[in-house]
């Protein structure tokens, strides 16, 4: 789901406090009192029952991608661990 | 959507589908651990394009089908009591209890809640101020810290009409227990993806090194889980037990710091019962004395009864690898979607749900 807004703690004490996500053309509220680094509009988070639990990497998923293309070209070397 | 239809596209599935008919050159068991892999593998087709030396083998990955009959008899209790709220996911509604379901006493006046997030609980409370709401907390490392966080929230609020049954769980020790089962015999695992964002694949470390399994991490979208299956099959093939990450999009090594800090600074590891496990020790979350406030067994003085499996039903089989729905005597004739006995075939997780759905 990707942020469209980050909403501050409104007594100041906690920081950012939760943030409205784009789910499918659809904008709702998810807590951000699990995630390690707040995230920033624009970012794409993992969403668990009203949790964000994870920002995903963008510079990962690009690396995720690459590889299965080259695992299904049969370019990667046919082992190894992965990423 | 974006980081979602790259993963899905056809022309990859088949690529990957063919690489991995290519790699398994010989019978491979796999268990995949996670109710999501389950429905996953199921809704996007992938069954019908594996390898048939490849078998796939479900675990004990789906929160609601692991909670304890027992468990399930409190919660419905709980429902009967007067001015109490029950708020909970929508799975566990249809989930028999020995006697009812917490459907069914709904139907009879009881007042049970479908919520999207623990924190929907207290906003229960707060506009029922002469009502008790207890929030049922089902779920793994996933789901818990959420609720964690809600028990801070409601601490914070001073809120004293909202608590939680705790009946949260996590995934290594009966993942530990199944590989220490000398009727279990398989090659690796496919590891959950959503618990694996909480702990990190650091978790899992020790089935590859103790028990030598190989283990892969998986995302959920189609090419997620068939590359994850290719680097799973490789490692079998070459005699490796490794812990691979095939979902580091969203996976680390070192998992999710601040969810964990917020899971301990709530909740203490406790014995609980898992269907067709047992008790397996400290591998349940139990809330701090100091949030005892909050937690419904102590505010409700709630007795958790050990009972009986459903007469028949083979849940507790299917969710340690030892047999497959079709294998239970009740699957599709007394126990249907429509009309459930295990939880297996209530929970949109569950094993005997999607091979209902997808192949009767």
């Amino acid at each position: 789901m990707r942020v469209l807004e980050i909403i501050e703690d409104p007594t100041g004490l906690f920081g950012a406090h939760s943030a409205i996500v784009d789910a499918d053309g659809i904008s709702k509220e998810v807590r951000l009192d699990l995630v390690d680094h707040p995230p920033e509009p624009g970012d794409y988070l993992i969403v668990h029952a009203g949790f964000a639990v994870n920002t995903l990497s963008e510079h990962e998923a690009l690396r995720n991608l690459q590889l299965m293309r080259e695992m299904a070209e049969g370019l990667d070397g046919g082992g190894g661990p992965g990423a | 959507m974006k980081y979602v239809d790259e993963f899905r596209d056809p022309e990859l599935v088949g690529s990957l589908a063919a690489e991995l008919d290519a790699v398994v050159s010989r019978p491979v068991r796999v268990m995949e651990v996670c109710g999501t892999h389950t429905m996953s593998i199921f809704r996007h087709g992938l069954r019908s394009l594996l390898p048939e030396e490849l078998q796939l083998i479900s675990g004990p990955g789906c929160p609601v089908c692991v909670t304890s009959a027992g468990h399930v008899d409190a919660f419905i209790s709980m429902a009967q009591l007067d001015n109490v709220i029950i708020a909970t996911f929508g799975d566990l509604i249809r989930v028999p209890g020995t006697h009812s379901s917490l459907d069914r006493v709904r139907a009879d006046g009881a007042r049970v809640e479908v919520v999207y997030s623990p924190m929907d609980g207290l906003t229960l409370a707060g506009s029922n101020p002469d009502k008790t709401v207890v929030f049922l907390g089902v779920g793994f490392e996933t789901t818990c810290p959420g609720i964690a966080a809600t028990i801070l929230e409601a601490s914070r609020r001073r809120l004293d009409n909202f608590c939680v049954f705790s009946a949260g769980k996590i995934m290594p020790p009966p993942l530990r227990a199944l590989m220490q089962d000398p009727e279990l015999s398989i090659d690796g695992l496919l590891c959950p993806g959503h618990v694996s964002i909480i702990t990190g694949t650091g978790a899992y470390r020790f089935l590859a090194d103790e028990f030598g399994i190989s283990c892969v991490v998986s995302g959920f979208e189609p090419t997620d889980v068939l590359r994850a299956l290719i680097m799973l099959v490789r490692q079998i093939n070459e005699g490796r037990a490794d812990v691979e990450n095939a979902y580091s999009r969203v996976v680390t090594e070192e998992g999710n710091k601040q969810a964990r800090a917020i899971l301990d600074t709530v909740f203490e590891l406790e014995d609980t019962p898992w269907r067709g496990l047992g008790v397996i020790a400290r591998s349940g979350f139990g809330i701090r004395e100091e949030f005892a406030p909050w937690d419904a067994v102590k505010k409700l003085d709630i007795i958790v009864q050990d009972v009986p499996e459903p007469k028949g039903c083979r849940c507790g089989d299917i969710l340690k690898g030892l047999c497959l729905p079709p294998d239970c005597p009740v699957y599709g004739k007394r126990c249907t979607p429509l009309n459930p006995i295990g939880p297996c075939m209530v929970s949109s997780e569950g094993t005997c749900a999607a091979y209902y759905k997808y192949t009767m």
